[in-house]
């Protein structure tokens, strides 16, 4: 209550006699008396304000609904349950980061300018690229957007290959993107049996040229996908290689970047964001140092002062759209500053051998996970010789959607069902925060419902 | 390298650290097989302590202006006070632990938030349909164009691409437009500092596709003319979109539904009053009127009958804009804020934006030049003023927003919109005392004083802060936009012996 | 007071063209230099390109501020100024000397004299 207003009916007499008007009315002429809306009080008035405390209330209420929240998580596809380090939040919830406007006085905002050159150093470094931008919304418009990129700087092909394997969400959001965009054709590319891109079909739609390749790596199934070879495949082709990179296996995997990668993609939440149901989180994006030019988005760089003193600025913005307007590189303005800064935190407190711990951690424990899962009866894996960094897609012997419902039941979110793979198909993983007794626990939950034989109610 | 939290970086030293491995051990090289390529040789990641990470951030936190050291008067943004109750309640285990694929009866509370919040925006705007999905207001635009389009193209008139949008807009509006395939047509401004409804009229036709349009405009001012303009656009088989960026004018007063709008985006990260974190996470809810809701990203929240709630997926829509259902925590405090408002409160917030806005004006205009003014007519939100009659002493508005650094504020929004000379976009916000008011005006009047008498004071602002002017030069022609492993490597040995 | 030297033709968009053996000479005035500020970042068209006159060949960019370059004629792109790629201040410094473009061979020489005249540039600017 209060609408967080100042000022009280003495001070508002003050302005407007400095105004020189009667009433706060007199000042809203210009609105026509036909636009004014009568119905919005009538409409609102069944919300009457809260309290603090009331609010509260009324929060933790809906909190306690969500009974997802208690669960157990073994769902993987894009979103992980990681440890975050107390640490993080602290630094975001300090007035100074959170309360910022985006840094275009760039003397008055140096911390938030240099948290993200630092955000950008250690995405470049992860990706194996030469550079990175500030963020962008999450890792799926990032792919979007990188698909734009080499859309744009494609030289007369009209063709965007994806492979088949991507998430299939990104994918979504790829096809908005392209939706009625200047006549651009996007292709899948299929997958082979053992999950990963099928190379010949991929020779055979790069035939003639392409504006660009976008392959997941490891791709949404969980496999590794064989990046060698790709990039001379679509450089042949006049076209650019995209990888939507997952970041925890950039941690173990040879980077995009070593790959021959031009654009690097994905999400940040595995490093320090709550899962929050989907956001918000931060995409990243980082590609070779000769397209920094065409790269959308917010890039700050490093410069100096009157005074030769080390400084930041945002940096190439006649790209961006508040300058080039039609013809700027992207939309986008408001990206996810907060987030690229918990990014930041989190990679500063894990660390060069932290980050690597969890990375091996996820690895390990998914393949604990795996061995116990396939050792059940009428279990197997969809892509059993197909190496997988922390996720992979098992065939269950019962529909896989019961399945997920019944163990909610038990307190577990067991994976995310793969239809596209069979009914019985279920993507899970494991990350560093599992213990053994609740995998144990999980696999023994699997195998008693597979005894009963999925009954589904 | 030098105050980075590189550094800080040396062998051995670490953070937090995770539980033993309680697992069977798996070798990677040989789990992985001879063609899955390990990672060689280090990340680069700094190596620091938890004591020396906090020390940093903070460190380099308070080289920043923030809302909580004082006002930010900057035009088109609605800089208001963030309510703490908002991050604790956006931070409840209950609400930010789900996994986004988690069944709808596992999200029972989040849904409910989310579908009020709808439901509330739909109200505030006078539409009928809502997307929550829209990450920021740009991708708010995008998606606002795509049904648009979409609507057209459903409707067999593919042909209308075109845009029609004021020389005023923001170049969002623009920006967008190309994502979605369409072109821009600009139209310009009559000598209220509105829309010239002539040169619309003569440029709606067959190939129009709609209008964007921000109400009140990027001058602060409200399009008395609205009606016409959306009847023109109609008129011509066109559709009516608001940028809703200065919602903050009008809550409670005016609604897009009922003034001709179609559509509209909101920023929740302005009008209500999600922070906005350095540049970001935003988000940009879309509002519709029925005929193009059948286009609106999937999926959507609906009520059941029996009064729970689900996601419900759109055949028709236009597809999904992010990978999950939008940027949650955002929503959580959009609900919170508007909850605790409740529809009188939220009537108040903007009449007292528009009483501080033309309050500021009204002290201001003695000192600096306000284009487009209007004897008797008064502004919304904000206003904007030009620098000229400064500039004509050598004194930029540049050099002004900098100058008011060196008072302890921030700068009003410069340069735009394009359409003023010199411009100095200031908007107050309603969360602004009348003596913080007071000190801007003080601090504006002190800084047209000094370019008056002492212009070198102003020049060669800012001087007060932790950096002085920066050599943006240099920082186009010579990026230096990561820390490079080499460049840290050479700083090292530089720094040589006391490094350890 | 910027420099409209005499022996130049120009456009309205502020380019300025010099013919010798065939070749076309091209660049931006002083005055557009001027206006735009410190030059950071040339983009120029690839030799062999076919151009129009009035078509966006290029693009100058300042830290604020970027604008197209258009062709004074039709014809083809002979070489463009590739030590501005590294020091795009040239076209700052000597926007008539150093700082030219693009080298063009026009389909047809007599398109030269259609451009403006050094005083009609200078009437343009005086408006």
């Amino acid at each position: 209550m209060g609408s967080y207003i100042p000022n009280g009916p003495a001070e508002r007499d003050r302005m407007l006699r400095a105004i020189g008007v009667g009433s706060i009315e007199d000042l809203l002429a210009s609105v026509p008396s036909s636009c004014r809306s009568c119905r919005l009080e009538d409409a609102l008035r069944m919300l009457p304000p809260a309290s603090e405390l009331e609010v509260t209330r009324e929060f933790e209420r809906a909190a306690s609904l969500n009974s997802g929240a208690e669960t157990v998580c073994f769902a993987g596809g894009g979103a992980y349950d990681h440890f975050i380090p107390a640490a993080v939040d602290h630094v975001l919830s300090r007035s100074e980061f959170y309360t910022a406007y985006t840094p275009y006085q760039a003397e008055a905002s140096q911390g938030t300018l240099q948290c993200i050159y630092e955000f950008q150093t250690m995405i470049a470094r992860l990706t194996g690229m030469d550079v990175a931008n500030a963020s962008m919304y999450d890792g799926a418009s990032s792919v979007a957007e990188a698909a734009l990129v080499a859309m744009r700087s494609s030289r007369g092909s009209s063709r965007v290959l994806v492979a088949g394997s991507l998430n299939p969400r990104w994918l979504e959001v790829l096809r908005t993107y392209m939706m009625h965009g200047s006549g651009f054709e996007l292709c899948e590319v299929p997958f082979d049996e053992s999950g990963r891109l099928d190379t010949a079909a991929l020779l055979e739609l790069a035939g003639g040229s392409l504006a660009a390749l976008v392959v997941q790596q490891p791709n949404y199934f969980g496999v590794i996908e064989d990046l060698s070879g790709l990039s001379e495949t679509c450089h042949q082709a006049g076209g650019m290689l995209i990888v939507a990179a997952d970041p925890v296996a950039m941690a173990m995997l040879e980077p995009p970047g070593a790959c021959g990668a031009d654009l690097v993609a994905g999400e940040g939440q595995s490093m320090g964001m709550p899962m929050c149901y989907g956001g918000p989180w931060a995409g990243f994006m980082a590609a070779r140092r000769d397209l920094i030019r065409k790269l959308p988005g917010r890039i700050i760089g490093a410069t100096v002062d009157r005074a030769g003193q080390r400084g930041y600025v945002m940096t190439l913005q006649t790209r961006e759209q508040h300058i080039r307007r039609e013809k700027a590189t992207s939309n986008i303005c408001t990206n996810q500053a907060l987030m690229a800064l918990a990014t930041s935190v989190y990679l500063s407190l894990m660390g060069e051998t932290g980050f690597r711990e969890v990375a091996l951690h996820c690895f390990q424990k998914s393949h604990y996970l795996c061995s116990g899962m396939t050792g059940l009866d009428g279990v197997s894996m969809v892509f059993p010789d197909s190496p997988f960094f922390r996720e992979f897609v098992v065939e269950l012997p019962i529909p896989a959607e019961a399945a997920v419902d019944r163990l909610l039941e038990q307190g577990y979110l067991a994976g995310i069902p793969v239809p596209g793979l069979g009914s019985g198909a279920l993507l899970m993983t494991a990350t560093e925060k599992r213990t053994r007794a609740e995998i144990d626990a999980l696999v023994a939950a699997f195998g008693e419902l597979i005894a009963e034989g999925g009954d589904t109610r | 390298m030098k105050g980075t939290i590189f550094e800080h970086s040396r062998q051995g030293k670490r953070g937090p650290e995770l539980p033993a491995l309680d697992v069977p051990a798996v070798d990677p090289a040989s789990a992985l097989g001879p063609e899955a390529a390990l990672r060689k040789g280090p990340i680069g990641l700094p190596e620091v302590t938890e004591n020396e990470v906090m020390r940093h951030y903070v460190t380099v936190s308070v080289r920043n202006y923030h809302l909580e050291r004082g006002m930010y008067p900057l035009g088109s943004c609605t800089m208001k006070y963030n309510p703490k109750l908002h991050e604790t309640l956006a931070r409840l285990p209950g609400l930010c632990g789900l996994h986004p694929s988690l069944p709808d009866h596992a999200v029972q509370g989040t849904l409910e938030i989310m579908h009020r919040l709808g439901e509330a925006l739909c109200e505030i705007t006078g539409f009928e349909a809502v997307t929550l999905q829209p990450a920021a207001g740009a991708q708010g635009e995008l998606t606002g164009l795509l049904l648009i389009r979409s609507y057209h193209v459903e409707n067999g008139q593919d042909e209308r691409r075109e845009i029609l949008m004021p020389d005023s807009a923001h170049g969002t509006n623009p920006a967008s437009c190309a994502l979605a395939g369409m072109h821009v047509i600009n139209v310009g401004s009559n000598e209220r500092g509105e829309v010239d409804v002539e040169d619309l009229a003569s440029k709606v036709g067959p190939r129009t596709a709609g209008l964007m349009l921000t109400n009140p405009n990027t001058l602060g001012i409200f399009e008395s003319r609205i009606e016409e303009i959306a009847a023109v656009v109609h008129g011509a088989g066109g559709l009516v979109y608001m940028d809703g960026a200065n919602m903050n004018a009008l809550m409670g007063i005016a609604r897009p539904g009922d003034m001709g709008f179609d559509v509209c985006h909101l920023n929740l990260h302005k009008t209500f009053s999600t922070p906005h974190g350095g540049g970001g996470p935003g988000s940009g809810p879309v509002a519709c009127i029925p005929g193009l809701a059948p286009f609106l990203p999937g999926p959507c929240v609906r009520r059941r009958e029996d009064g729970s709630y689900e996601l419900a997926e759109r055949a028709t829509g236009i597809g999904r804009m992010l990978a999950w259902h939008g940027q949650i925590g955002v929503l959580y405090k959009a609900w919170a804020y508007i909850r605790s408002l409740g529809a009188e409160g939220l009537r108040e917030v903007s009449e007292n934006a528009v009483l501080n806005a033309n309050y500021l004006r009204a002290r201001l205009r003695e000192r600096f030049e306000l284009p487009y003014a209007v004897e008797g007519r008064h502004c919304m939100h904000e206003f904007v003023l030009s620098g000229d009659r400064q500039a004509a002493r050598g004194v930029k508005t540049l050099d002004m927003a900098k100058r008011l650094l060196d008072y302890g504020l921030h700068a009003p929004t410069v340069y735009f919109p394009l359409i003023v000379h010199e411009a100095l976009m200031v908007e107050p916000t309603e969360t602004e005392s009348l003596e913080s008011l007071d000190a801007f005006v003080e601090a504006m009047l002190s800084i047209a004083r000094e370019v008056d008498e002492e212009p070198g004071l102003v020049t060669d602002a800012p001087v007060n802060t932790p950096v002085l002017r920066l050599d943006e030069v240099r920082a186009a022609r010579d990026l230096d936009v990561v820390l490079t492993v080499e460049a840290e490597r050479l700083a090292r040995e530089e720094a040589g012996g006391e490094a350890g | 007071m910027a420099t409209v030297p005499a022996d130049l033709r120009f456009t309205e968009t502020h380019e300025w063209a010099r013919l010798a053996k065939g070749e076309l000479t091209m660049g931006i005035t002083d005055y557009a230099q001027e206006e735009m500020g410190e030059i950071v970042m040339v983009e120029l068209p690839e030799a062999e390109a076919r151009v129009r006159k009035g078509e966006a060949i290029g693009s100058i960019e300042a830290v604020k501020t970027a604008e197209d370059f258009y062709s004074p004629v039709d014809g083809k792109v002979l070489r463009v100024n590739e030590k501005l790629q590294s020091s795009p201040e040239l076209v700052n410094q000597s926007p008539y000397e150093q700082g030219w473009l693009v080298v063009i061979v026009p389909e047809d020489e007599k398109s030269f004299e259609q451009l403006l005249t050094p005083e009609q540039y200078k009437q343009h600017l005086g408006e």
